[in-house]
């Protein structure tokens, strides 16, 4: 077993609006800032043993799957790298 | 009949929902969620809160509770579930009913009355109302907005599973009326089979003739067989 860490990063779909990025963007606008467009997401940093890279990423999507995502307004991106 | 309104940790709307629920003649108790369903549970209700702290997401963590296995067993064997506010979060997170509720488009916390008006009469949740009759309800939501692949909704439209819109007072579905920039204004929807659904407006908290309107008695009188 090799000790990995899978960086789940979850993204509102394209298209799902985003209130709380369309804030933050109006405030640094405030700020003087000179931006065209700003996106949120999550990421999560798992820190988890598998037998290779490949089960350490199949284990982090199924977590994405079924709690860090909503597959109904989310997409997800999962990359693993080695503790 | 007894009605289980299981508590989680953080709903808030439990104990109100309780007494909405006697007012109108239901049997109903608070469960705690670890305590699982009751034997005799004949109804279930998801009250409103803010369950978990909407850690993650608004109900992701509650949707996790092994009691939502129960719930979803008891649905599929015909008990009426009904999911309130938070409740409704939690009912989509655990995939008793489709789409999403997340953040208004306001981005803020939204507590006022709004309009809505019955879109579909036949289910158990508005057969005292008559369709497209418009009820006032109060909302108290930060992430009220209903999200579902467009595609998805037209299907949900199709089979008539849309139970409330946004409207004015006259029943006009409009932007204006729309509080929370739900999809086709839509502030409530039934599952695969319309005893079990979920709504961000507060039927409980207009039941009660001590509080003033009671539009809202007609959802909870779903509960009577």
């Amino acid at each position: 077993m090799t000790a990995y860490t899978a960086t789940v990063t979850v993204r509102l779909k394209r298209g799902v609006l985003d209130p709380e990025a369309e804030t933050t963007q109006r405030a640094l606008e405030r700020l003087g800032f000179e931006l065209s467009d700003l996106r949120s997401a999550d990421v999560f940093e798992v820190d988890l043993d598998a037998d290779d890279a490949d089960g350490a990423a199949a284990r982090a999507e199924e977590m994405a799957e079924r709690l860090l995502a909503n597959p109904t307004i989310h997409d997800y991106d999962v990359a693993v790298e080695e503790a | 009949m007894t009605v289980a309104v299981v508590q989680f940790g953080g709903s808030n709307c439990d104990r109100d929902t309780v007494q909405a629920l006697r007012h109108l003649g239901v049997d109903a108790h608070l469960v705690w969620h670890e305590d699982g369903l009751p034997a005799d549970t004949a109804g279930v209700v998801l009250p409103g809160g803010f369950s978990y702290g909407d850690y993650l997401r608004a109900g992701a963590m509650a949707a996790q509770s092994p009691i939502m296995d129960e719930v979803r067993a008891a649905a599929d064997e015909g008990t009426p579930v009904l999911g309130i506010c938070n409740g409704a979060q939690i009912g989509c997170e655990s995939s008793l009913t489709p789409g999403a509720f997340t953040t208004n488009e306001s981005a803020r916390f939204q507590c006022e009355r709004v309009h809505v008006r019955v879109e579909n009469a036949d289910t158990p949740w508005t057969r005292a109302y008559e369709e497209g009759e418009v009820l006032e309800l109060p909302i108290a939501h930060g992430d009220g907005r209903y999200e579902i692949a467009d595609d998805r909704l037209e299907l949900l439209e199709d089979e008539d599973r849309v139970l409330f819109r946004y409207c004015d007072a006259e029943g006009t579905v409009t932007d204006d009326a729309n509080p929370n920039g739900s999809k086709h204004n839509v502030a409530g929807v039934t599952g695969d089979q319309s005893h079990v659904a979920v709504l961000m407006p507060h039927p409980e908290r207009v039941t009660l003739p001590d509080l003033g309107i009671t539009d809202g008695q007609g959802v909870l009188r779903g509960f009577l067989a």
